[in-house]
């Protein structure tokens, strides 16, 4: 018993032959503050940061491949020119310090409900390429996440790599925690406008067991947009944001409510979608849609309490 | 617990440290305290939500609770006892001392670690900058006023040296 | 015959690093270095690490412990329980009705059972797993007024306190009435630095404790009761404290260490986790109150009636003076002529509550203002004019009969906290709006609102509590042969400054510039606690004393070596000024040096302050010392649609008396708003059957550098009269209106009448009434 430290996916994959239910070591972040509080006894440690064939990422021919071990803050420094959303939702992972350690395949390994890359990748069709002492072999994200906190991670596996094609088109990524920093997530929402396939996808975290695409809102968007222009009808957002909050399935805990969740998830499908079809259109169309739906208008109003 | 035994070294400081039989689980946090008499990075937390532990690894800013110790060899550790040296104080922790941002203290050197950090890489980080940056880092005793007029003071007087300007 | 020394006050000015001004605090250097000895990194040859078994239900009895799989543990020393209590088996501040370990009943969720002594952290963790406990899960009482009438869940009783304050005519009324229900929820003090503590046995039966806490003699008296020792044979010397905030006044694990020290023959340490913390100390009270405001037409206060219930959960710790505060402060810093007011404080199965900032007043205080605003909106008249009509002033009597004979400068608060300029409009960064890094609002999302709020309470000690202080100054030549003096008083501290307050009063009373500050321990007499807003006056004050006393002394010791008589009335003849003694007719001088050429000269102080009295069965009575006052007007940036606030700005007026540290004065109110933040937007243990649902800092939350706002204070100095120096204690008032002030704002911006702190997203969001 104790900790390995390969320094190349063949000793990783030595390692996992002897020891299958080694805990595979990521940034940390969620494994030390489990056995700092003893909810979880060290065994066999299979330490991850010295693999090369972990690291780095790649966009070639319009695909994303990114290491298992690559950081939220690489995504937020690295990404945020190609993938703003991503980069959106590494800023609001923990503290700066929890980002610099923090993977992105330690996100998906944990798959928490509330997992910041989660929504976002979903979105994105992401595909979770695994290496174990059976082979190879590449698994849709949400094939890969079968509920709160399990996967279908095989005994003697290890998540490589993480691949999504590039999408043209506006991104968005909107996050609710009851501070403005350090806050495990509410409720959270990653859209994408894919203006070539003309499709509207909304990944959703927080807002049931695993992360969710609503498909029928997602179809019902796509068809009462006007692509060309950028254009949807004020009422036709509306039921986006509607639908989008009817797919989800929230629990009740101590962060938040059902009611709550399902509200917020509407209205920041519907924040996220103006957002976007700003983006297509520029900024005075979209506003003027939107407007009618939006408090208080232009105008910082109410201040109530004036002396 | 002898079947969890580990034994290995650390390089922290610029100085080589051993560990012989350590328990496995034990986090940086823990070793730099308990074993290797360097008690600067301080557990309010334990799980990485308080920076009151923050270290620089390999130069980046982390939460030292969240790093197993064993896996730490090979990397260069800074803690705040290995900044500046002994006998001189930092820019940084001057300024603490003299706009009044340290009270209880316990968060001090885990923010004077990452203000090192930030001001090495953003010197000329805005307010919403800073107060990003050291979002992870806790404090309760100060309400942050003091800590941003001590990270003002360090920017000035940075900006001052490197354009030689005398200044008011 | 009359003393050689002058009997006119030493004038103060042109000594440096003196009272008033922003001296630097002396562990600043070793804090900034990270070598500041904390409680966490003590550090002992051979020592053993302790760890504590905590019950997992809020109310069971214990049929049986088994302790012996454990004890086998190799690596485990010693397993102990309520059977291993030598002495008494309870403890407590105001009533010791708190079992060291619970023997056969448990009252609360992480109430200890059993501590372990281990060779290292892990084993102690292995042997507290394997300690066996038979509960029996009973129902837990959980609801505080339902707590009043039921079966008593301790032989002591449900109801900690239950008292009334009538002021006036209960039958009194007026025009116009405005009601309200309001709660306030737990909130916690969340210090950074853990309980912790080395226990080191002395070898004869006594002990020696290093300990964090607020109260070094308090927690000696009890542990010595409850290791059947002599208070003499329990050494206490204060390690460095990481903040407390009222949470360190009660034993955590104090008796538990020096027990498992006692037992082993060896140091052993304890340091609580921060899951551990927040079982392992008292939480502030959550309130219900329910309040009725009677006033004329031109907005003069006629009555206050309320009704106030604070949760105390499972044992007293200092609940009885919680209420009376509370109660003391219901209607605000106003005149009223009639007043009702009728309060309990009670026992239930909930996490014991106790100290907390503010003490009482933050509960009243979110309910007067609330109303305040309520009254004025009844009224259609401006609220801050409704403040300034009925402001306190010196020479008003307050609903516990006592009239303010010191100063009260409630509109000079008021009006310093509204003359600030109003922040920008939102505007910038998206970075700024309320949702802060989720980045869910847009700027049309977001209303702005304002909002007001004033409140006072009490400096030290109330109800004939005599919280003395004891300060020892000693002055003698250094090895340099210059004058230094020490000081030892056993004043706790926490962060807030009273180190560097030490040296400034000596320096300013003796003109000597060299103080050192022996350790704070049980070797000096009590200094009381470090609670209160007290030690500035009480500490400062014996510090102050013991300088005078050393001035007398080395002012007659100067008139005996000149053979200086005065006869008859007493008149200036020797005066110390800036280190230098002088012989004010004749003009000759001796150094302070050279007055020392005969040895030290040393005095202790006790110091106390001006006898209170308990209230009467009517809540009349001289209860209180000295009052304090502040006003907050808060800023909010508001996105009602998801219920995410940001909070701007705050300024404030604060009744400072004089600042004798400026510096250390700012300091204390930022750090004070920062916890009204947190307590209006943010932070509340949420407790559900007795059950803490979040008991870490990942769903406990605290500002971060993101959250708080921008703070503006402007301190009003009107010097207190009896008060050393004049001044009045900080720490408090910071935080008891600007939670108020928050909340007002909040309601200014989306219209909805917000009843309990802290408001959830959903409290905005999904309000009926929200536009």
């Amino acid at each position: 018993m104790g900790v390995v430290r390969p320094s190349s996916l063949g000793e990783v994959l030595d390692a996992l032959s002897s020891a299958p239910d080694a805990h595979l070591l990521a940034g940390g972040t969620d494994f030390m503050v489990e056995v700092n509080f003893g909810h979880r006894r060290p065994d066999h440690i299979v330490a991850l940061r010295r693999v090369p064939e972990l690291q780095g990422w790649t966009a070639d021919n319009g695909t994303f491949d990114l290491g298992a071990m690559v950081t939220y803050r690489q995504i937020e420094r690295e990404l945020a020119g190609d993938l703003p959303a991503f980069a959106a939702a590494a800023r609001t992972v923990g503290s700066p310090q929890i980002r610099n350690a923090g993977t992105v395949g330690g996100n998906i390994g944990t798959a928490s409900p509330a997992g910041d890359a989660l929504p976002l990748l979903t979105a994105l069709d992401a595909q979770v390429v695994c290496a174990g002492t059976e082979g190879k072999r590449t698994v849709a994200l949400t094939d890969y996440i079968t509920g709160p906190k399990r996967t279908d991670r095989r005994r003697g596996e290890v998540v490589t790599r993480v691949r999504f094609d590039r999408v043209r088109g506006p991104q968005h990524f909107l996050k609710i925690g009851p501070r403005n920093a350090m806050a495990i997530s509410v409720a959270c929402l990653a859209l994408v406008l894919d203006l070539d396939h003309r499709q509207v996808r909304v990944g959703l975290g927080s807002a049931g067991p695993r992360p969710a695409r609503p498909r029928e809102a997602e179809q019902f968007a796509a068809g009462a947009l006007d692509w060309d222009t950028g254009h949807m009808a004020p009422d036709d957002v509306d039921e986006f944001a509607r639908m989008v909050g009817a797919a989800t399935a929230p629990i009740t805990d101590h962060r938040g409510t059902t009611e709550y969740r399902t509200h917020a998830v509407g209205v920041l499908a519907r924040r996220a979608l103006v957002r976007a079809l700003r983006d297509v259109a520029g900024p005075d169309t979209a506003r003027r849609d939107a407007a009618g739906r939006d408090t208080a208008g232009d105008d910082i109003g109410g201040t109530g309490q004036e002396e | 617990m002898e079947d969890q035994s580990v034994t290995y070294g650390l390089r922290i400081n610029d100085r080589d440290h051993g560990v012989q039989a350590g328990w496995l689980g034990e986090s940086l946090l823990y070793v730099l305290r308990e074993r290797l008499g360097l008690p600067g990075a301080k557990n309010a937390c334990e799980q990485g939500e308080c920076g009151s532990c923050s270290v620089l690894l390999d130069g980046v800013l982390v939460c030292s609770c969240c790093v197993l110790a064993a896996d730490a060899v090979g990397s260069d550790i800074r803690t705040v006892e290995g900044l500046g040296d002994p006998d001189t104080l930092t820019d940084v922790q001057q300024a603490f001392l003299d706009e009044g941002a340290v009270q209880c203290g316990f968060c001090t050197p885990g923010l004077v670690v990452t203000l090192h950090d930030l001001l090495e890489h953003r010197p000329d980080a805005d307010e919403l900058a800073v107060r990003e940056a050291i979002s992870g880092n806790l404090c309760r005793c100060t309400g942050y006023g003091r800590i941003f007029a001590a990270v003002a003071a360090v920017q000035r007087q940075r900006a001052q040296a490197r354009d030689g300007v005398s200044g008011v | 015959m009359g003393s050689p020394v002058s009997s006119a006050p030493v004038t103060r000015e042109g000594v440096r690093d003196g009272v008033g001004a922003d001296v630097l605090r002396p562990d600043g250097i070793p804090k900034v270095q990270g070598r500041f000895g904390f409680s966490s990194d003590l550090f002992a040859e051979g020592m053993l690490w302790g760890r504590t078994l905590r019950s997992p239900h809020p109310a069971a009895r214990i049929r049986s412990i088994d302790t012996s799989a454990a004890e086998q543990i190799a690596g485990v020393q010693v397993v102990v329980t309520a059977a291993d209590v030598p002495g008494k088996a309870t403890y407590g501040l105001e009533h010791d009705d708190q079992p060291v370990f619970a023997a056969d009943v448990i009252r609360y969720q992480g109430e200890p059972v059993a501590a372990v002594a281990a060779d290292h952290p892990e084993v102690a963790w292995r042997a507290v797993q394997a300690i066996e406990v038979d509960y029996e899960p009973v129902d837990p009482l959980i609801d505080s007024e339902v707590a009043i009438d039921a079966e008593p869940i301790h032989p002591d009783g449900n109801v900690f306190r239950h008292l009334r304050i009538v002021h006036g005519h209960p039958d009194a009324t007026a025009d116009v009435i405005v009601e309200g229900s309001y709660e306030v929820g737990m909130q916690d003090q969340a210090f950074m630095g853990p309980e912790s503590g080395m226990a080191i046995p002395d070898g004869d039966g006594g002990v020696d404790l290093y300990i964090s806490t607020q109260w070094l003699h308090v927690d000696r008296d009890q542990v010595a009761a409850c290791l059947g020792l002599d208070p003499a044979q329990v050494r206490l010397t204060l390690a460095g404290v990481g903040g407390a905030f009222g949470a360190r006044e009660d034993v955590s694990l104090q008796v538990h260490v020096c027990l498992l020290a006692l037992r082993t023959g060896r140091p052993v340490k304890m340091i609580y986790s921060r899951e551990e913390s927040f079982y392992g100390h008292v939480h502030r009270h959550p309130a219900r109150m329910h309040y009725r405001h009677h006033a004329d037409r031109d907005g003069t206060l006629v009555k206050v009636e309320a009704r106030i219930v604070l949760d105390g959960g499972a044992y007293a710790s200092s609940s009885t003076a919680v209420i009376a505060n509370a109660c003391a402060f219901a209607a605000g810093p106003y005149r009223v002529p009639h007043v009702y007011v009728e309060g309990w404080a009670v026992r239930t199965n909930n996490p014991p509550c106790g100290a907390m900032r503010g003490f009482g007043a933050v509960q009243s205080c979110f309910a007067h203002e609330a109303q305040m605003d309520k009254l004025a909106a009844a009224l259609d008249m401006d609220p801050v004019d409704l403040r300034l009509h009925n402001a306190l002033a010196p020479g008003d009597t307050l609903p516990t009969g006592q009239v303010i004979t010191g100063t009260a400068p409630v509109r000079e608060c008021i009006q310093a906290a509204m003359r600030h300029p109003l922040p920008d409009d939102v505007d910038g960064d998206p970075l700024q709006f309320p949702g802060g890094t989720g980045r869910t609002a847009d700027r049309e999302h977001i209303r702005r609102g304002v909002g007001f709020a004033v409140g006072f309470k009490n400096l030290m000690f109330s109800e004939g509590f005599d919280d003395y202080s004891t300060a020892a100054v000693r002055v003698e030549r250094g090895p340099d042969g210059k004058p230094t003096a020490t000081v030892h008083c056993a004043a706790a501290e926490l962060g807030q400054g009273f180190v560097t307050l030490a040296q400034q009063i000596v320096r300013t009373e003796l003109g000597v510039t060299r103080v050192q500050l022996r350790p704070a321990d049980t070797a000096v007499g009590s200094a009381g606690s470090s609670s209160a807003s007290r030690q500035t006056w009480m500490s400062g004050g014996a510090v102050k004393a013991a300088c005078e006393d050393v001035r007398e002394r080395l002012l007659e010791r100067v008139a005996q070596q000149r053979g200086i008589e005065v006869r008859g009335a007493r008149r200036e003849v020797l005066e110390l000024r800036h280190g230098v003694i002088e012989h004010v007719d004749a003009g000759w001088t001796v150094s302070l040096t050279d007055a020392l050429a005969d040895g030290p000269v040393e005095q202790t102080h006790e110091y106390h302050h001006p006898k209170t009295h308990p209230l009467d069965r009517d809540g009349q009575g001289d209860a209180h010392v000295s009052f304090v006052f502040a006003a907050h007007r808060a800023v909010v940036d508001v996105d009602s649609e998801l219920g995410l606030v940001r909070v701007r700005q705050i300024s404030t007026g604060q009744d400072v008396g004089k600042a004798l540290n400026p510096l250390q004065v700012v300091g204390q109110i930022e750090g004070g708003i920062a916890q009204g933040v947190g307590l209006a937007v943010m932070e509340e243990i949420v407790v559900d059957g007795g059950r803490i649902l979040n008991p870490s800092f990942t769903d406990y939350l605290i500002p971060t550098a993101l959250d708080m706002p921008e703070v503006v204070a402007t301190l009003i100095e009107q010097p207190e009269p009896g008060a050393p120096f004049g001044a009045k204690g900080v720490g408090e008032p910071p935080t008891i209106s600007s939670t108020p002030a928050v909340m007002s704002a909040i309601r200014a911006a989306t219209g909805l009448d917000l009843t309990r702190v802290p408001i959830r997203p959903d409290d905005l969001a999904l309000a009926p009434d929200r536009d």
